[in-house]
Order: C-alpha cells, then structure tokens, then sequence
C-alpha cells in the first residue's frame, strides 16, 4: 500500500502572527515556517503504519513555491519515502489545493491519504473532505486513532461530544487531529540522508487546471483588545465582584 | 434566492448550534429553508417551529441516524439548485460535512464566519484568531460555515415551516461505515451553549484533579473545559478541549485555572462577558484578558471557591 501525504508550509505555532501595516494581509517577514503541526501528526502516521509493515511507500506532496522544498526536506528526514512539488508562485485556496491533489491521487494511485486536519494558518479545515468529494472516496475527518485492516481503514474520530468510529473502505481519505500520535524528531543521520531522497518538481500549469482566487481577502486587521482587569486579592473579593459587580453568579 | 441550513440533530433534539446558524442565515436577508436528514419525522416536526423559517425539507431514512457526511451530501447536492446560500454551524458535524458539498459544486467555502458584513463579504479569524480576515466571495452561490459563539440562538419555538417531504436520493454503494461511539455522558450543561465555563490547563497538574473543577461546576451548573495543554498532557478528554484546535465558547462567565493563556487558548475563549483567571505565576499572559485575576495557588483557592458559592 501506497500513502501519499500532503505537507502545509506554515508559520511556526509559536509566533504570534500580526497584520501588515497596510491591513492588506499578515506580515509574515522574518516569521519563522515550519511544517504544519497536523501534517507532521498525518506523516508520524503514515511512517508508523509504514513500520508496522501496512505500507510500502509514504509519499510527501507540497503545493508552494520553491520554499517548500524545506519542509518536504523536513518530511522526508522523518521517514517519507519520496517527495513531490506542486511548483507555483499564486495563491492557492482549499477548493484549488484539493483539485491539485486530485491529479496526484490519479498519477500515483495511493491507498490511503493521511493529511491534516486543518492548517493553522488559514483554519479553513477543508482540503481532505474536498479531496474525498471529487475523488468520490470516503473520508474520516478529525482522526485520534487508525487501524489499517485488508480492504478498509478503522478511524476512530473526535467529535464534538465524543468519539466517533467509521469504518471506510479504501481508498480512503483520513484527516487528523491532535492526539492520534505525538510526532518524532528528526535524527542527525536521517537528515542526512534525506538530502539523498528525491524530490520531483512539476510546475503547477503542467497539470492543466486553472486556479482562480474564488474568495478574495480585502483586510485584514487585529482583533478588538480586551481591556486588561483587575487583581483582586482573595475568594472573597473575587465572588464580591462576581456577585456585585459583574453579576454573572447569585 | 433562498438559503438552506443544515440541520444538526441527536436524533432526539436539535443541536443549540442549528439556532445560531439560523440566526446567522437570516442575516442574509433572503427566505431561510431548512434541512432535516434524519430516522423519523420528529425532527422535522421541532425544526419548522424554529422562528421565522419558510420550509422544511425532510429527508427520512435509516442511513441518517449517525450523520454520515456522504448521505448527507447526496440530500444537499438533490435540492442544491434552489438555493444560492448553504449556512452550517461549524461544529465537528458542519465542518466534516460542507467541505463535501463545495467541492461537488465548485464552491469556495468560508469556514468559521463570525460577523456577516454583507451578502458578499464575511469577517473570520485566521491564525488561531490572531487576526480577523475581511473576505469577498467572487461566486455566485457561496458555502458559509459559522462560528456559533458570534450569533444569537434563534428562537426554537412559535415559528410554521411547512415541511415538505423529499425522497431519499440514490446513494451509490455505502463505502463508509458507522461503527459505534463514545459520548461523553453528563448532567452538567454542553461546553458550547453553559451559561458558565470552567476550564482547567497544565496548572492542574493530574487528571485526577480535574474533580475539583467538577465540585465547583457542580454548584455553579457549570461545563468544564480544558486547554490544549491540558487535554495533551492526558489531564481531560479531547472533547474538553477549548481554543484554535477545539471549540470556540462564549459563556456569560469563563473561569481559566492553571491556564497560561497561549493565544491558541485565547481564540476559543476570549469573547466571554467576564473572565477570571486563577493561577500562580503572576505574569502568566491569561491575566492580561482576565476581568478578574486572582494570583493564588489552585488547590487552595477551589475548595474555598466552593464552599463559598
């Protein structure tokens, strides 16, 4: 079995990002980008049903510019097999990344595609349920466990109040959250030898789509600050004001 | 043109979130329909009392007990000619689910809406709310998701939807299974929709303790949350979680104890009336959004905390 997963180049979580100074956009000059958090927790997947002797193959995919190349890097140090770049400089929304990676689902016919939930970026969670649409395959979105059996995939899933088990039959498209797995460290050597890995690049144009911006971003801004309170300086002071002056408790 | 909301459901009652989105769709100013997929009639029968709907198109069969986001699909994609606006909660049900259906009809979807500017323009969140983005939407049928904390419930009762029955489209072979799950059970009110919240993070320091944010929800009829910290470190379960990667609430009253206050945390909780924050490191960012801040150590403040309410 074939996993193709999909690597988001993203600002790294810890950096609080902040509009530019024309309120067009972020400002991200001289952010520090890192893969994004769920992708690397669908990748520890894909390596560990790879070492578990589900999987043959793992395939990292990006769609970017010639930056991504650090991040798939960075995937195949973890344990990806090999690595594809979809080439472009333009904008790419949710819809346009899941026709992008329809065309690779159809040139490397996966079993399975392990992707992210959401990217913490745009917070669209959307890609892997598009994908699964056009492509007509299941999906189990928002995955905190997976158990690969011969022709389905088990996923157990966090809902809103609970969790939730499909089984959908593969191919299948599988997102993930949080706590399916904690994801590893590169080692010293891996690294290394991912510089060995390959990673094929296609210009976006090749796949013969035409990507159009169907939701324009206008401004961008802060959001209103909440002024800070008060300290109080016991229980009693602080049911006091919850009582009194807040009166949100009797 | 018209706009459908997805209906969310236990199969008993409707979800307080189906209210909000509701209320959200008909800032569109167009007629509102909505849509039931469900087991029996009942729901249909609750949702065309929702104020100020039009009609109500229901679908019944077995295969929509368990909200699977393909039979839902097929329903959608049977009526979708009608409509030019598909408004959802952006609950886990709204967020598997729209994405599905804007892909088959080459939509661009806008997740997590939190103020309609007008029926082209949305404002919502980006980097874990650490900026509000202003969208235009180019398109002429447009998939809208809500953040339920920014709009008012609409009122469920008093309202005369005509229900219109619809047969159920032919699904091609089922490829997805419903399996079974777990929900959590509890007498205390749902994270999303308490009048009160208190939430624990890594300052708790065990799953254990979490009890005492149990006591002091009990007195309080309050829910209890967590921070991501918290619900990583194994402390509480997932559906616990509050922030960027859980859910949005905006409760009358949030108590944060043991929380740092990460922004990821701050996205989920920080359009609450009044907050209260409760911890020991004195600089911890929490306070800087607190109404109320008390500097204490935790397992001394929540007992007194309870025996006082």
């Amino acid at each position: 079995m074939k996993i193709l997963v999909p690597i988001k180049r993203v600002n790294d979580y810890n950096v609080k990002v902040r509009p530019n100074q024309s309120n067009t956009d972020v400002d991200l000059t001289n952010v520090k980008m890192a893969v994004n958090p769920f992708c690397e927790i669908a990748l520890e997947e894909a390596i560990r049903i790879k070492e578990a002797g589900n999987a043959e193959e793992v395939v990292a995919v990006s769609v970017g510019s010639e930056k991504n190349q650090e991040q798939l890097r960075t995937a195949l140090a973890l344990g990806a097999d090999r690595a594809i770049l979809i080439k472009t400089e333009v904008e790419v929304q949710p819809l346009d990344v899941a026709k992008i990676l329809v065309k690779i689902f159809e040139k490397e016919n996966p079993k399975l595609v392990l992707m992210g939930k959401q990217g913490i970026d745009g917070d669209h969670n959307q890609t892997g349920q598009m994908l699964g649409a056009m492509l007509s395959i299941p999906q189990a979105t928002f995955a905190s466990k997976v158990e690969i059996n011969a022709d389905s995939v088990n996923v157990t899933r966090e809902i809103d109040g609970g969790l939730e088990t499909l089984s959908v039959e593969l191919p299948a498209i599988v997102t993930t959250d949080l706590r399916l797995n904690e994801p590893r460290y590169a080692s010293l050597p891996n690294i290394m030898k991912a510089k060995r890995k390959p990673i094929d690049e296609i210009n976006l144009e090749e796949l013969g789509l035409s990507i159009e911006q169907k939701v324009k971003t206008v401004k961008v801004e802060s959001p209103s600050e909440r002024e800070e309170g008060i300290k109080v300086d016991s229980v009693d002071a602080l049911l006091d004001k919850l009582r009194n002056e807040a009166k949100v408790i009797e | 043109m018209r706009t459908l909301v997805i209906v969310e459901h236990d199969n008993e009652n409707i979800s307080s979130s189906t209210l909000c989105a509701v209320s959200a769709a008909q800032k569109l100013g167009q007629d509102v329909d909505l849509l039931v997929a469900s087991s029996a009639n009942h729901i249909a029968e609750k949702a065309q009392q929702i104020m100020g709907i039009s009609k109500v198109l229901n679908f019944v069969g077995d295969n929509f007990k368990n909200e699977i986001a393909e039979d839902l699909t097929a329903c959608i994609l049977a009526v979708s000619k009608d409509y030019n606006f598909f408004v959802a909660s952006s609950s886990t049900t709204g967020k598997n689910l729209m994405p599905r259906i804007s892909a088959l009809l080459d939509i661009q979807q806008i997740s997590e809406v939190i103020e309609i500017v007008s029926n082209n323009t949305f404002k919502k969140p980006i980097y874990a709310g650490a900026c509000i983005a202003t969208v235009e939407s180019q398109q002429e049928k447009n998939i809208i998701t809500v953040r339920t904390t920014a709009f008012e419930k609409a009122v469920p009762e008093g309202g005369s939807g005509q229900i219109e029955n619809i047969d159920i489209p032919e699904v091609e072979s089922r490829k997805s299974v419903f399996v079974g799950n777990e929900l959590t059970v509890s007498d205390r009110p749902e994270l999303t929709s308490a009048d009160i919240v208190i939430s624990g993070g890594r300052g708790m320091q065990d799953g254990n303790n979490f009890a005492l944010l149990d006591s002091v929800a009990n007195k309080l009829n309050a829910a209890v949350g967590a921070s991501r910290a918290a619900v990583d470190s194994g402390f509480a379960p997932n559906d616990y979680q509050v922030g960027q990667t859980g859910k949005s609430v905006a409760p009358n009253l949030y108590i944060a104890v043991g929380i740092s206050g990460a922004i990821q945390h701050l996205a989920g909780m920080k359009d609450s009336k009044t907050i209260v924050a409760i911890n020991k490191d004195e600089e911890a960012p929490i306070f800087k959004v607190a109404d109320y801040g008390l500097v204490g150590d935790l397992f001394e403040v929540l007992p007194e905390l309870e025996s006082k309410i």
